[in-house]
């Protein structure tokens, strides 16, 4: 007992040095509780690991090998982790307006097939690039802005949650794409010459050109998705509807005597919010596919919701935590491979630190932290009356 | 009042003129009333159509011309119509005819496709049985919303509840059982029910323990047992080499199984799908005729007050969330035991969404969500059953999709308040802290 009690002190002060390091030395402090978070990630899916009989440090070795390990795994990681840059933001965004969009899964889908459905009309061919890319992308993040705005109209003027309305609208989206492409009489948006269901390939002119060949291919879609960050961080917070949105997420009621039009601010905010979602599917579509199928975006909204509270709804931090996000998964296949863990073990470790991230109560009370700055993922900021 | 109330309200006086609902629906039914009688009933062939009530060979059924059905049909729907717009005596009448309408729906819709296909008959009992089965799940899955949600606790995790459930319980079954025995099938359910009720045992500990905003744990639990049970499918179940076994088998009530016709089809079933009915009956009984059920309402309602006639919030919401686990874990056998006997990653397949959509539907109520379980199942088999029989408007088949989404539509516009404002129990998803 006393040996368990000394091994929890030895952890407790190695824990605390940890700390140390980081507050005072490397000045981290903003994202201690998103680094003990991810830390303590990796040590659950280690235990996990040694379960069944595999030495975690040789599969983490890999799984670092495959994020990391040449040119090749590095951009094949940045390119995994681009579109959830995209449906991210988008969770990050209706949560600054105290609104949880669950429907990004729906947007990337909406938006996906509006780009594909635009990128493949056969006058886009006799267009040059500058204009069918612009327009491909731009269709795909109207489609998202429309599947978005939807339960921001139905919110602001009946009520109706945004949660139960998203999860209503992911499985329409859903259907109908499905629908859409598999259909063969009539055929909808089917490529009649595919044997799998999928859409007609886009037009040659509205592909975004590639900057590595890597698996999947690094392409100038990241540009698009990682400026947008820096832009919705600025209207976050130099801007007269940046602010708008904030104060309609901190208190409705008080936005609204203070003359805010809160029905405007959360139609908008829910709009902005899947344009991201289908800019996201439409750089995808236009940079990677180069046709639509249903279960490309699969998860992605969903990873969203994680990959927003992670980067603590800062639209900046979320590159990062997108690339942790991506690069674990493009990384996974080859731990699977040398080590014969199952790629799910990354599935458990994002969990956790979502769960650690959201439980800040634990991480703190591990790493004896004090309680220094307000948590985002407190009840108290992301509303979430159902 | 919290924010999101607060915004609904904002929302509600400035967002203009508010339609009478009861307008707007007399409205809806006197369009579709119209519309049917003079639009749809001369267009269907007015062949005789029959529906069957068992198998062939040589079943016993009702034939019927459809145009006629049509018609009835839509003189109820303006009948409807013309009580919402009757003088104040007549309007009691109006809510049973509004009832009567939108459940006249279903037979509309059987109607309308068996008129519309090639195919002269279809086994109505039949799909109706599978209607039931199909929603095994989703009322099982919505029993455990209803305690979460009436104690004061989010649950979005039901579909990562019943896929733990689901992926723990058979890969119990394969590893011990071998996939075949009854006694061990028996144990695994128990075991995904207690599974289910481990996972949701995290929900209440980060929601209660923690204050953790209850939607984000319970997107953690989803994202949780996605991961944990492919880990398990890929390390355990596959490499045990058992991917497949036995599952439950069937067996018919006793006495009712012996009705003529109906009674073989309608009184046999599974265990699992059993227990649903006895879960439903339940869960409304202990909610709605126990003081322990009175209690955990009042958490969902108003902690606070609750907490000053001695009730134990924390103790009620830990037991009801934990519950509502149990009912899960149990859905997920379902799945991985009962429908089929294997376990398939993500097999719940959004089940639990549909299980929450099933209970906002019903109002958070015990029968209310079971009738909306019942709309999504009947959704569902009536999918199926239309791609068998090909139903052809106009040379366009209305592909399965369609019909599938349509519960989605219905919940949305519940939802959004236009066939009748569904309202969530008072607190829930408000953290509840102690008074001191």
């Amino acid at each position: 007992m006393s040996s368990v009690g000394n091994a929890n002190a030895g952890i407790g002060r190695a824990a605390g040095q940890l700390h140390r390091l980081l507050t005072e030395v490397w000045r981290l402090q903003p994202l201690y509780v998103s680094l003990y978070a991810i830390l303590l990630s990796f040590v659950v899916g280690g235990v996990l690991i040694s379960i069944i009989g595999v030495n975690p440090f040789t599969a983490y070795w890999a799984l670092l090998r495959g994020m990391v390990g040449g040119g090749e795994e590095i951009a094949g990681s940045v390119a995994r982790s681009v579109p959830f840059i995209g449906s991210a933001l988008a969770l990050a965004f209706a949560f600054r307006a105290g609104l949880f969009n669950i429907g990004a899964e729906g947007q990337l889908l909406a938006g996906g097939i509006t780009a594909a459905y635009v990128g493949a009309l056969s006058w886009m061919s006799d267009l040059p690039g500058i204009v069918a890319i612009p327009l491909i992308l731009i269709a795909g993040t109207m489609g998202g802005a429309i599947w978005g705005g939807i339960p921001g109209v139905l919110r602001a003027k009946t009520g109706a949650h945004e949660v139960i309305s998203t999860i209503m609208l992911n499985s329409l989206v859903l259907f109908g794409v499905r629908w859409m492409v598999n259909s063969r009489d009539p055929v909808v948006l089917r490529d009649t010459d595919s044997t799998v269901p999928r859409t007609d390939p886009i037009s040659d002119t509205a592909v975004l050109p590639e900057l590595v060949d890597s698996q999947p291919s690094l392409h100038v879609g990241i540009f698009a998705l990682v400026g947008i960050c820096f832009v919705v961080a600025f209207v976050l917070n130099r801007t007269t509807f940046g602010f708008e949105v904030g104060t309609v997420g901190l208190n409705p009621h008080a936005s609204h005597y203070a003359g805010i039009n809160v029905n405007r601010v959360i139609v908008a905010s829910m709009a902005v919010s899947g344009a991201f979602a289908g800019l996201a599917a439409a750089s995808e579509i236009s940079g990677t596919n180069g046709f639509f199928q249903p279960g490309t975006f699969f998860l992605m909204g969903f990873d969203g919701i994680a990959i927003a509270l992670l980067a603590r709804t800062n639209p900046v931090a979320i590159i990062a935590a997108a690339l942790l996000w991506g690069s674990m998964l493009s990384g996974a296949p080859l731990m699977q491979q040398e080590a014969d863990v199952s790629i799910d073990v990354v599935r458990i470790i994002q969990a956790m630190v979502l769960l650690f991230v959201a439980a800040d109560a634990i991480v703190r009370y591990l790493f004896r932290v004090r309680e220094l700055d307000q948590s985002p993922f407190k009840a108290t900021s992301i509303e979430g009356a159902v | 009042m919290t924010t999101v109330e607060n915004a609904a309200g904002i929302a509600g006086t400035s967002g203009g003129a508010r339609l009478d609902r009861q307008s707007v629906s007399g409205l809806v039914f006197g369009l579709l009333g119209v519309a049917l009688i003079v639009g749809v009933a001369p267009a269907i062939s007015s062949s005789n159509r029959r529906f069957n009530f068992e198998p062939p060979p040589d079943p016993a059924g009702i034939g019927f011309d459809p145009p006629t059905w049509v018609i009835a049909i839509g003189v109820l729907f303006l009948l409807t119509a013309a009580l919402g717009f009757a003088p104040p005596a007549a309007r009691q009448w109006a809510s049973p005819a509004r009832l009567l309408s939108a459940l006249a729906v279903i037979p509309l819709v059987l109607v309308l496709s068996l008129a519309l296909s090639d195919n002269p008959s279809t086994n109505i009992v039949n799909l109706f049985n599978e209607s039931l089965v199909l929603a095994t799940p989703l009322a099982l899955g919505s029993m455990t919303g209803l305690w979460c949600e009436r104690s004061g606790i989010i649950n979005i995790g039901i579909e990562g509840t019943m896929l733990a459930g689901a992926g723990i319980g058979y890969m119990t079954y394969a590893t011990i059982g071998d996939a075949q025995s009854t006694a061990w099938l028996w144990f695994s359910i128990l075991i995904s029910v207690l599974a289910g009720g481990l996972v949701a045992a995290l929900l209440a500990v980060l929601s209660i323990r923690f204050g953790v905003n209850q939607i984000v744990g319970g997107v953690v639990i989803n994202l949780f047992a996605l991961g944990l049970t492919g880990f398990l499918r890929s390390e355990v179940i596959v490499k045990s080499g058992i991917t497949t076994g036995v599952g439950t088998s069937e067996f018919g009530l006793p006495l009712l199984s012996k009705i003529p016709v109906i009674g073989d089809q309608l009184f046999r079933g599974q265990p699992i799908y059993w227990l649903m009915y006895v879960v439903v009956i339940g869960t409304w009984v202990v909610m709605y005729r126990t003081p322990w059920g009175l209690r955990v309402r009042s958490c969902g309602e108003n902690p606070h007050a609750a907490e000053t006639l001695g009730v134990n919030v924390v103790r009620i919401r830990y037991q009801s969330v934990i519950l509502g686990g149990l009912i899960a874990g149990l859905a997920g056998a379902w799945f991985s035991m009962e429908s089929q006997a294997r376990f398939e990653d993500n097999m719940t397949n959004a089940a639990g969404f549909i299980a929450l959509a099933a209970l906002i539907f019903g109002k958070w109520t015990p029968w209310g969500a079971f009738g909306g379980a019942l709309l999504f199942g009947f959704s569902r088999a009536l999918g199926t059953r239309l791609q068998f029989l090909g139903v052809e408007v106009s040379g366009f088949e209305i592909p399965s999709e369609f019909l599938q989404a349509l519960p989605f539509v219905v919940t949305l516009v519940v939802v959004a308040g236009a066939v009748g404002r569904s309202i969530p129990p008072a607190a829930s998803g408000q953290p509840f802290h102690r008074s001191r």
